[in-house]
C-alpha cells in the first residue's frame, strides 16, 4: 500500500494504512468478530426453521433457548407495559436477564454485535464512503430520544405496540424466520435513507431501540479508550468509520475531559476505530481503566 | 436604541442553535411516533377471516400484550398459526390462522398457550373446549347442500364438539312437501371456532365460515327476557296460568 503516504488516508477507504502497518487480519479484527457474532446469532435462530435443530425458538423480541432460558427484549416489553398490559413472569424474567446483561456490558453492544439491521446500515455506510456520496444531512442525534418517548406514548395512546408495526429491527429478524411481506420495503427504506439522505442516519439518529440501549448502557463496564492518544496522527480514519463520530473527540482530543475513556452510552463498542487506527490509539477496555500511555 | 437591539438579539447563538436542534428533533420524533400511532390505530381491526389462537385475549388487550415473538407459532404441531407480515391486514407480527387453510386441531395440552411468554394467550384456558377463537356461521343458505335438501352433513360430522356446537335441525322441506331438511345449526355456547367445519365444507367456497365472535354474534337488548327460560328458571309461569277469556260477539249466531 505504498500509494498511501504515511499520515494521510483516502476518505473512500479508511483503514488502508492500518492494513499496511498491522496486516489485514489485525486491521479487521473487531469487524470480523462482530460479523461472527451477528451472523452466529442469526444462524442459531435459523437452525430451527431451516435444519430442524431447535436450539433457540422465537425471535429477538422474545425467545426460548434450549427449552429453558427465556430472553425478552426489554424495549419491546416496555412498549407492552406502556400499552397497559402487565406480562407473565416468563417475559419479565427474560427482559430482566437481557437488561442486566446490557446494563453491565454496554447497552449499544446490542446495536453493533447483535442487531441484524447493523448489517444493513454498515453496508449503506460502506457504499456511501466508496461512492464518495456527500448528499443528505442526518437529523439531530437527539431525534431518537424523542422518538423513543414518542413510541412509548403512542403505545399508551393506542393500547398496542404501535412501533412494532414498523420497527425495522423486529421486521428483519422476524422476517427471516416467519416471512417478510412488505417488510422488505421498510428495510430497503432504511438502506436508502442511510445511503442517500442521512449518513449513519437510522442507527445513529432515529432508531428508538438504539436510543433505549444508549440509555441502558450509560454506566456499563466495557468502554473504548483512546489510551495512546498521543500517537494520533490526525488521519481521521476513526471518524470516517465511527457510527457515532461525535463520541470520539472528547476522549481523543481531550475536549472537556482528561480521561481517555469514551464515556457515553452512544458508543456502540463496535471496535472499528481500533481496527482502522494504524497507531493503535484505541483499545476496548473497562470504564475504570484511566491509563493513557504514550 | 442599544438596549432595544440587545433585547431583540438572541441571548447567544449557541443557545439558539441548541433550541433549534431540540425543536427539530422533538418535531421529527413526535411526528414519526404520531404517524405510527395513527397507522396502528387505523389498522387494528381484525379482518373477518383471521382468527386468533386459543386463549387469545380480546383483540384490544391482545394487541397490547403480544410482543410478536412467534413462540406460539413454533409450538403449534399442525402449522396452523402464522405471524402476520407487514402489508397483510392483521397487525404486523401477530399470530393468526385462517380456518379454510389450516384449522385448529384443538390439542388437549394447548401448547401455543403454554409457549406465550407475556400472557397475550391466557393460561387460564386449560380446557380446549372452552376456547373461543371465533364462531362458525352458516353464512350461505343458498348453496349449503343441506339447505338444498341433500344430506351432506360434513360440517356436522367433522365438528369436534358434534351434537353440541353443531346440531342438525329437522325442518319440513316445503319444495318437495314430503321430505325433511336437516339444517346444520351452530350453537355459540359450545362452538370453539376451531374452523374444522369451514375447512371441510365440500363446496368450492365454504358455505359455513368461522368469524371473529365480534363479527359473528348479535346481541339482544339488556332488558329482554325469554319467557320460556324465565319459566324454566322459576319452575312455573310467573304470571299464573293463562286466563280464560270469554269469547264475545258470537252469542247471536248461536241457535
Amino acid at each position: 500500500m505504498s500509494a498511501i503516504p504515511s499520515g494521510k488516508s483516502s476518505p473512500e477507504r479508511p483503514g488502508l494504512e492500518a492494513i499496511a502497518v498491522k496486516g489485514w487480519l489485525r486491521a479487521n479484527k473487531w469487524l470480523f468478530l462482530r460479523r461472527l457474532s451477528q451472523l452466529g446469532i442469526l444462524a442459531l435462530f435459523l437452525l430451527g426453521p431451516w435444519a430442524g435443530i431447535w436450539i433457540v425458538k422465537g425471535n429477538l423480541s422474545s425467545s426460548l433457548t434450549l427449552k429453558t432460558l427465556p430472553l425478552t427484549d426489554p424495549y419491546v416489553l416496555l412498549q407492552s407495559l406502556a400499552a397497559g398490559h402487565f406480562p407473565y413472569r416468563t417475559a419479565l424474567i427474560g427482559a430482566a436477564i437481557v437488561a442486566a446483561f446490557y446494563f453491565l456490558v454496554g447497552g449499544r453492544v446490542y446495536c453493533s454485535w447483535v442487531c441484524p439491521v447493523n448489517l444493513i446500515s454498515d453496508a449503506a455506510a460502506w457504499a456511501r464512503r466508496r461512492l464518495g456520496l456527500k448528499s443528505g444531512h442526518a437529523p439531530d442525534a437527539n431525534t431518537r430520544y424523542w422518538l423513543l418517548a414518542g413510541t412509548l406514548i403512542a403505545a399508551g395512546a393506542t393500547g398496542s405496540l404501535a412501533w412494532e408495526w414498523v420497527n425495522p429491527v423486529s421486521i428483519l429478524h422476524r422476517g427471516l424466520f416467519f416471512g417478510f411481506g412488505l417488510g422488505g420495503f421498510v428495510l430497503l427504506g432504511v438502506f436508502l435513507y442511510d445511503l442517500l439522505l442521512a449518513p449513519r442516519g437510522w442507527c445513529g439518529h432515529v432508531c428508538p431501540m438504539g436510543a433505549f440501549y444508549s440509555l441502558l448502557g450509560r454506566f456499563a463496564l466495557l468502554r473504548v479508550s483512546a489510551a495512546r492518544r498521543n500517537d494520533c496522527n490526525d488521519c481521521m480514519d476513526c471518524f470516517r468509520v465511527c457510527p457515532e463520530p461525535q463520541v470520539i473527540r472528547p476522549a481523543l482530543k481531550q475536549v472537556g475531559q482528561q480521561s481517555p475513556i469514551i464515556d457515553t452510552g452512544n458508543c456502540t463498542l463496535c471496535g472499528r476505530c481500533a481496527d482502522v487506527c494504524s497507531k493503535n490509539v484505541f483499545q476496548i477496555t473497562h470504564r475504570f481503566n484511566q491509563r493513557s500511555e504514550s | 436604541m442599544n438596549a432595544e437591539t440587545t433585547a431583540n438579539q438572541p441571548a447567544s447563538k449557541a443557545r439558539r442553535r441548541f433550541l433549534n436542534s431540540i425543536a427539530g428533533a422533538a418535531g421529527a420524533g413526535c411526528l414519526m411516533a404520531l404517524g405510527v400511532g395513527l397507522y396502528a390505530r387505523q389498522a387494528s381491526a381484525l379482518p373477518s377471516q383471521a382468527l386468533r389462537p386459543p386463549g387469545a385475549r380480546g383483540e384490544a388487550q391482545f394487541l397490547s400484550a403480544c410482543i410478536r415473538c412467534g413462540l406460539c407459532v413454533r409450538d403449534c404441531p399442525y402449522n396452523t398459526l402464522k405471524l402476520a407480515t407487514l402489508g397483510s391486514s392483521v397487525a404486523t407480527g401477530t399470530p393468526y390462522f385462517e380456518a379454510r387453510a389450516i384449522p385448529c386441531e384443538m390439542c388437549d395440552d394447548i401448547p401455543c398457550v403454554k409457549a406465550c411468554p407475556t400472557g397475550a394467550l391466557d393460561r387460564e384456558l386449560s380446557d380446549i373446549s372452552k376456547a373461543r377463537m371465533g364462531l362458525a356461521v352458516l353464512t350461505d343458505h343458498e348453496t349449503c347442500l343441506n339447505f338444498l335438501g341433500l344430506r351432506c352433513d360434513v360440517c356436522y360430522r367433522v365438528c369436534p364438539v358434534i351434537d353440541k356446537a353443531i346440531t342438525l335441525e329437522i325442518v319440513h322441506n316445503p319444495r318437495s312437501d314430503r321430505h325433511a331438511m336437516l339444517l346444520p345449526t351452530v350453537h355459540s355456547d359450545y362452538c370453539t371456532g376451531c374452523g374444522k367445519c369451514e375447512k371441510s365444507c365440500v363446496l368450492p367456497v365454504a358455505a359455513i365460515k368461522v368469524y371473529p365472535i365480534k363479527l359473528a354474534k348479535g346481541k339482544l337488548p339488556e332488558h329482554y327476557r325469554k319467557g320460556w327460560e324465565e319459566k324454566a328458571k322459576a319452575g312455573g309461569s310467573l304470571i299464573g296460568d293463562q286466563i280464560k277469556l270469554p269469547v264475545r260477539g258470537l252469542e247471536e249466531t248461536a241457535p
